[in-house]
């Protein structure tokens, strides 16, 4: 009986085969796009795992110094009080080829070392020779393959366990290449601890304790993936209106097959056993599609991914994707759960159907309208939900919540708001025709409205994203200008070549701004300290957010420190406020200017200033003012001197073109996915279309009798799904908009660290409204044909089969 | 390799067969590291002191104690030291390592810790005078003249302890020829003096609360740069006290073609007599199975020249020391024609 | 009650049934006490107006409605407070029905459709099958969909279904009732020939005099009551 019964079942999709596939491709691509992020997340996860931790290490929790650097008798102290501790020191190792991340632990005492090592290749495999020499450094061999041969290098071991760009060795190796004898980055706490201990926060109260979730790396760059989380989830909701769509179709169809199977003995249990085998199978092949689609869309975007978080971040994210088994399963496991929750309407629907009665479309449009109401009381709920949580938490988490309360909350609502519109309307008809399209459209919202609520969102999304990334855009470009003010930038080989171009350049009357920095410890990550030489330069141009009288005379008498909006906002640090650079380095704050594209904290002082605090201030780069026609022949000139071999130059213009090409290839992974997302919610619409297609024609067919040409309603349905989506588009319009301002100064300040201005880009929206009735008119475009080339007779079976 | 591995390793130096190689990697040669010489006089306090010419070196204290509990319990605290090259620098790059253990043995339980250290940094290290031995937060400290009354202290997860130890002014025990210890037929020797006269009070810190206890204890100091002979795999050394006030160190060095045993008597008048090899006889009666291996835990002890024929029981069967490189530490028992309490430590049983 | 005892060979017993349906606040009686016997391979037609209740006595002796008072029995099993899975069970194995509205199954074709009660019983008997499939005329339509039939053979290939699982008890609800008046009698005498043949019994609800005279025997319902 069972396959017989499931036989019958499945026999409606072989019959309607593009509605199986509608159906396939909804649950795929929502499948697919919810898979993508999971699987570019879970890879620039792992790659920060990997990057962020001495290996195992991360899970324990490290004691960084709000300042400077851990004395290495800091480190003896609190061993000798009893604290198990493990130093590592670490610093930016400078190669011909870039730079290198250097980590110097102690052997002995480090938790996971020898697990680390243990995977070495076997030749040189790590023994006691590593300490007892101590001189060996422990390299990934992709890293080894971008060194070029460098005579000074220790002897390497290679193992594959160390992440890419970072290389191992004894603290007392490290603490020689690096030059900071004595110095202590930070220290690992061990898991095991004796009795009796004192508090950390007594014995040592200039250093805080640090677990590695709460980490740099990681607090800036979750936001960023919560954002693509966000979009995920977005898309696979659409996705969802999909499924629903299609699996309401499915099942419309086949009440009759349902009828005569339970007339032929089937019981009703086992029916709706089928009926959720028959899903589970569909969202079993779906899904496993959607993964291949997923691992296809993230292997696209992840490069722009990598670039996106190296450039904003300065995390690498490996281009290359590996494939999960916990993410092959989650992706199916969504595809399950999610048909199931599309198809629990259905289901229950096909569960209480009864035996005989046919089901009054009346009614159903009266469930629907109270239905209507409750979702609307929903909505004003979760509204107020999210504006609640504005109010009592702040950061990042009352974003999101206000965020995703103002969308589900507009969705939510829109079938009311549709529906009262549609009633205006119909108020409003002059005409017999007119009163009957308005409650014809009426009528047909409930069917459709799942699939409007994914068009708003969607629609919502690409206007609060786009005009955030313009709004972004626009004011990068201002600020490039402002702070790419040197027409042109060189770097020298070394300082003897640094020295003779200098005076090469003043006797040539260019002014020279040296571009020197130094960086320092600070609150368990770096701080960049530039030295500037004063300049009318930086007094006119400098791209001030806040600033006081007088403050760059401050800035070149010494007295005081310009910082950037990241710094600002991270530590709450305002002109007038003091500034702590090392332990025994203050300085007042007199402005803040912002500082886009860069995630790091940053502080500006004069140059003698940094160089009397700060040692190894490399001197090689250099920013010319110069007339602009005169760049092309300088950079001529400089490149026949022999005395100037290496000299690498890069003028402002070439300087901003890169620079806006990162900054767009940062937004292509988020114009790709509100790209995807409108066009499942333009899928969404034709299913849904599609389903109220057989359940409209007993409405049609007395229309035409009347003498309503089929040609005429075909149009007419056109129209209504173009008026819909209008409408849609309309109510979209603000939420997009509050989502934009929601993206610009809550999120990004939580995320970047800076706060943007908002314009307006009303041509972006019109070109959405565009968009979106594209998208409705081919979803209508399909039932309306169909309805222009329907044989009369169908139209009459509507009144032969009416009981 | 895994980090227990690694550390063996450390310690080993060479890992190899252990009949070959010998326990602690004491076999092997001594590459540039000064070796004991026979003749040489020990001087104090300076030879209290660490020895980094040397490769390994030990401050060595067992106690049995009693709790106002009326249990009989048993201490050890001890520091090793070992370097990969002879000689002394200050940092990371000083070729001295340190370890630390720490035991406590109840009848039914054995606490152990165990601490690392890099030399050269102050975390772990020796002076002479005034005295003072340390790892970490633990410590043995003088706190009158030298060695004469100490002040002893470690800490594991689940157990602490801290004692007062002092002596009545007995001399020093040197070894063998004045200090010179033979180690095996071959001539490999080490320096090793002890003071085993020390009467204690402290406290130990135990799961269920404080133990208030009284006892004796003895100090070991040895220290060498190749004490085994090639094909010694371990020792079974004892360190007895009588109720007699006469006391015995004694010690089997297990030979793939002999054992060698050695010795010193310490006559309850102070008087210390030099054991010749053969002299001191230990004969193992009872095997426990301990942490999987199977190990003595009852002897018998004789030594005919001062008539003595004793059993020696472990207060607990189980004193098992489950560090980096795990060995059977604990306080025993004597029973026979002397009677009292010692340390048992038994090294090299795979 | 004496009568009440079922004889060898009596299949569907009816007795004192009635129903009300009920809604807006007032209940119609649509059956009114009506019992009825039907023996073993016998036929019998129901006749009535319109809304005479002979349809929702047909559904109830289907399984497919439930009626408030008496007792309705089918091959011995007594239809009052059986469940789904019991009803589902009955319907497989032993009642087949055939409707107006010929309910054919648009996905499957000709020949799924004829043997899909019988495979849902799993009693295939694929020789009385092709033999039904050929007396019925359907042989060559076997490939086609029903959307590609007319409507006699639409209903031939519901008449075949219904027979194909050889039940013991056919019930027909206006099977001739969307057909023209033509294809109406050459269906309704092949099928009155097939269900003979089958042994099966037959119960056949019909407004048509002329075909309820083909029949053994005659009720006529009256507002619910058997005149």
């Amino acid at each position: 009986m069972k396959r017989a019964a499931l036989g019958a079942l499945l026999s409606h999709w072989w019959r309607h085969p593009l509605q199986l596939i509608t159906l396939l491709t909804g649950l795929a691509l929502a499948t697919g796009l919810w898979s993508a992020v999971q699987a570019i997340n879970g890879e620039a996860k792992a790659s920060y795992n990997l990057a962020t931790s001495e290996i195992g290490a991360r899970q324990n929790e490290t004691l960084v110094p709000k300042t400077g650097f851990i004395p290495l008798s800091r480190y003896v102290e609190l061993r000798r009080s009893g604290w198990r501790l493990s130093p590592v020191l670490e610093g930016r190792w400078p190669q011909n080829t870039g730079s290198l991340r250097l980590i110097g632990v102690d052997l002995l005492s480090h938790p996971t070392f020898s697990n680390m090592v243990e995977n070495s290749d076997s030749e040189s495999s790590f023994s006691l020779d590593a300490l007892s020499s101590q001189e060996q450094l422990f390299l990934n061999p992709k890293t080894l393959e971008q060194l070029t041969v460098h005579v000074d290098l220790p002897p390497i071991v290679q193992s594959d366990q160390i992440p890419i760009d970072v290389a191992l060795g004894d603290i007392s190796l490290v603490e020689r290449l690096l030059q900071r004898p004595g110095q202590i980055t930070r220290m690992i706490i061990l898991p095991e601890q004796p009795l009796g201990l004192h508090p950390l926060e007594d014995l040592a109260p200039e250093l805080q304790r640090q677990s590695y979730d709460a980490g740099q790396m990681s607090r800036l760059t979750d936001s960023f993936h919560l954002n693509l989380t966000a979009f995920g989830l977005l898309s696979f909701a659409v996705g969802l209106f999909i499924v629903h769509g299609s699996v309401s179709l499915g099942i419309e169809q086949r009440r009759g097959l349902f009828r005569t199977l339970r007339a032929m003995g089937v019981p009703l249990h086992l029916l709706t056993v089928l009926l959720l085998c028959e899903l589970l199978l569909i969202a079993i092949v779906a899904g496993s599609a959607g993964l291949v689609l997923g691992y296809l869309i993230a292997a696209a975007l992840l490069p722009d991914v990598s670039a996106t978080l190296s450039g904003l971040y300065g995390a690498t994210v490996e281009g290359s994707l590996n494939l999960r088994p916990g993410w092959l399963i989650s992706g199916i496991a969504m595809a399950v759960v999610g048909t199931l929750i599309a198809s629990t309407q259905a289901i229950t629907n096909i569960y209480k159907m009864p035996l005989l009665a046919t089901p009054g479309l009346q009614a159903r449009a009266q469930a629907a309208s109270s239905q209507q109401y409750g979702m609307a009381v929903l909505g004003l709920a979760l509204m107020a939900f999210g504006t609640a949580s504005m109010l009592v938490f702040d950061g990042l988490i009352a974003g999101f919540a206000l965020l995703a309360g103002m969308m589900l909350g507009t969705a939510l609502m829109l079938p009311l708001l549709l529906s009262w519109v549609l009633t205006l309307g119909l108020r409003n008809a002059r005409s017999a025709l007119g009163e009957w399209i308005w409650a014809d459209m009426r009528a047909q919202l409930p069917g459709i409205s799942l699939a409007l609520m994914a068009l708003l969102l969607a629609l919502a999304t690409n206007i609060g994203v786009g005009t955030m990334v313009s709004s972004f855009r626009l004011t990068f470009l201002g600020w490039m200008d402002q702070r790419l003010s040197a027409e042109l930038y060189v770097t020298a080989k070394d300082e003897d070549q640094a020295q003779k171009l200098v005076l090469w350049l003043t006797r040539r009357d260019i002014t020279v701004l040296p571009i020197r920095w130094s960086e320092v410890p600070f609150h368990g990550t770096k701080l960049r300290i530039y030295g500037v030489q004063d300049d009318p330069t930086y007094r006119e141009k400098w791209p001030m957010l806040q600033v006081q009288n007088g403050a760059w005379d401050r800035v070149s008498n010494g007295t005081a420190v310009m910082i950037n909006e990241q710094l600002a906002r991270r530590r709450n640090l305002w002109p007038g406020d003091d500034l702590n650079l090392t332990p025994s380095w203050k300085m007042t704050v007199v402005g803040v200017y912002s500082d886009y594209g860069n995630p790091h904290e940053q502080a500006i002082v004069t140059l003698p200033v940094l160089l009397r605090h700060a040692d190894n201030v490399p001197n090689l780069r250099f920013g010319l003012r110069l007339p602009p026609s005169g760049v092309q022949n300088l950079i001529k000139e400089i490149q026949q001197e022999s005395d100037f071999e290496g000299i690498t130059m890069v003028d402002q213009n070439d300087l901003k073109a890169r620079s806006l090409a990162v900054f767009d290839r940062t937004f292509v992974v988020t114009g790709a996915l509100n790209l995807l997302t409108l066009g499942v919610a333009g899928f969404a619409i034709l299913t849904s279309l599609l389903t109220l297609w057989n359940m409209r024609l007993p409405q049609l067919a007395p229309i035409w009798a009347l003498g309503i040409t089929r040609r005429q309603l075909a149009w007419l349905e056109l129209w209504r799904s173009l008026a819909l989506a209008a409408l849609t588009a309309l109510l979209a319009l603000p939420l997009g908009l509050l989502l934009a301002w929601l993206l610009l100064s809550v999120i990004n300040v939580e995320a970047f660290g800076w706060k943007l201005p908002m314009y307006i880009f009303p041509l972006d929206w019109l070109r959405l409204l565009v968009m979106a009735l594209v998208a409705a008119a081919i979803a209508a475009a399909i039932p309306a044909r169909k309805l222009a080339l329907i044989k009369p007779s169908e139209l009459l079976k509507v009144f032969a089969h009416e009981r | 390799m895994n980090a227990k591995s690694f550390l063996t390793a450390m310690f080993l130096c060479l890992p190899a067969p252990a009949s070959t190689q010998g326990f602690a990697g004491l076999g092997t040669n001594a590459n540039g590291f000064a070796i004991p010489q026979q003749g040489t006089f020990l001087s104090f306090p300076a030879d209290h002191g660490s020895h980094p010419n040397f490769r390994i070196e030990w401050w060595y204290l067992t106690a049995n104690l009693k709790g106002d509990d009326d249990l009989e319990y048993g201490v050890q605290w001890t520091l090793f030291r070992t370097a990969l090259r002879p000689g002394s620098e200050d940092g990371w790059s000083s070729p001295q390592l340190w370890m630390g253990h720490a035991g406590l043995t109840t009848p039914n339980h054995q606490f152990f810790a165990e601490r690392l250290a890099r030399g050269g940094i102050g975390q772990a290290g020796v002076t002479a005078d005034p005295f003072m031995a340390w790892i970490d937060n633990w410590e043995m400290t003088t706190v009158g003249p030298t060695l004469q009354q100490l002040n002893l202290k470690a800490s594991g997860a689940d157990f602490a302890y801290e004692l007062d130890m002092s002596t009545q002014g007995q001399q020093l025990v040197l070894h063998g020829d004045n200090g010179y210890s033979v180690k095996s037929a071959g001539g490999q020797a080490s320096y090793y003096y002890s003071q085993p006269h020390y009467q204690i009070t402290g406290t130990l810190s135990l799961p269920h609360g404080p133990v208030a206890v009284v006892g004796q204890g003895w100090l070991d100091r040895e220290w060498s740069s190749q004490p085994l002979a090639e094909d010694q795999s371990g020792w079974d050394w004892f360190s007895l006290s009588f109720d007699s006030g006469d006391k015995l160190m004694g010690f089997v060095l297990r030979g793939a073609s002999a054992d060698f045993t050695s010795g010193s008597w310490i006559s309850a008048d102070g008087t210390v007599t030099a054991l010749q090899p053969g002299d001191f006889q230990a004969l193992a009666l009872k095997h426990s199975n301990v942490s999987g291996r199977s190990i003595p835990t009852e002897w018998k002890i004789t030594l005919p020249a001062k008539e003595l024929s004793v059993v020696i029981q472990a207060v607990n069967k189980q004193s098992w020391m489950g560090t980096s490189f795990p060995y059977w530490e604990g306080p025993v028992t004597i029973s026979g024609s002397h009677t009292g309490r010692g340390y048992l430590e038994m090294t090299g049983y795979e | 009650m004496a009568d009440w005892e079922m004889t060898d060979n009596t299949l569907l017993q009816i007795r004192n049934v009635s129903k009300c349906y009920s809604g807006l606040g007032e209940s119609r009686a649509v059956l009114r006490d009506v019992s009825l016997d039907l023996q073993a391979g016998k036929s019998i037609a129901l006749t009535g107006e319109s809304g005479s209740g002979k349809s929702t006595l047909l559904h109830l002796v289907g399984a497919l409605d439930y009626y408030d008072s008496g007792e309705i029995k089918i091959a011995g099993t007594n239809l009052t407070n059986l469940n789904d899975s019991a009803r589902s069970e009955l319907r497989r194995n032993t009642v087949s029905l055939v409707f107006q509205q010929f309910n054919l199954v648009p996905s499957l074709n000709v020949a799924q459709n004829i043997s899909l009660h019988a495979r849902l019983a799993n009693r295939v008997d694929q020789t009385w099958i092709t033999s039904l499939t050929s007396r019925l005329g359907l042989t060559e339509l076997s490939d086609r969909y029903p959307e590609q039939l007319s409507g006699g053979q639409q209903q031939r290939v519901a008449i075949g279904r219904a027979l194909a699982v050889r039940p013991k008890l056919l019930l027909a609800d206006e099977p001739t009732g969307n057909l023209d008046e033509v294809t109406s009698t050459a269906v309704m005498d092949l099928m009155l020939n097939l269900v003979h043949e089958s042994g099966a019994a037959l119960f056949l609800v019909t407004h048509s005099v002329q075909v309820a005279n083909q029949l053994d025997r005659r009720v006529h319902l009256s507002a619910g009551k058997i005149a």
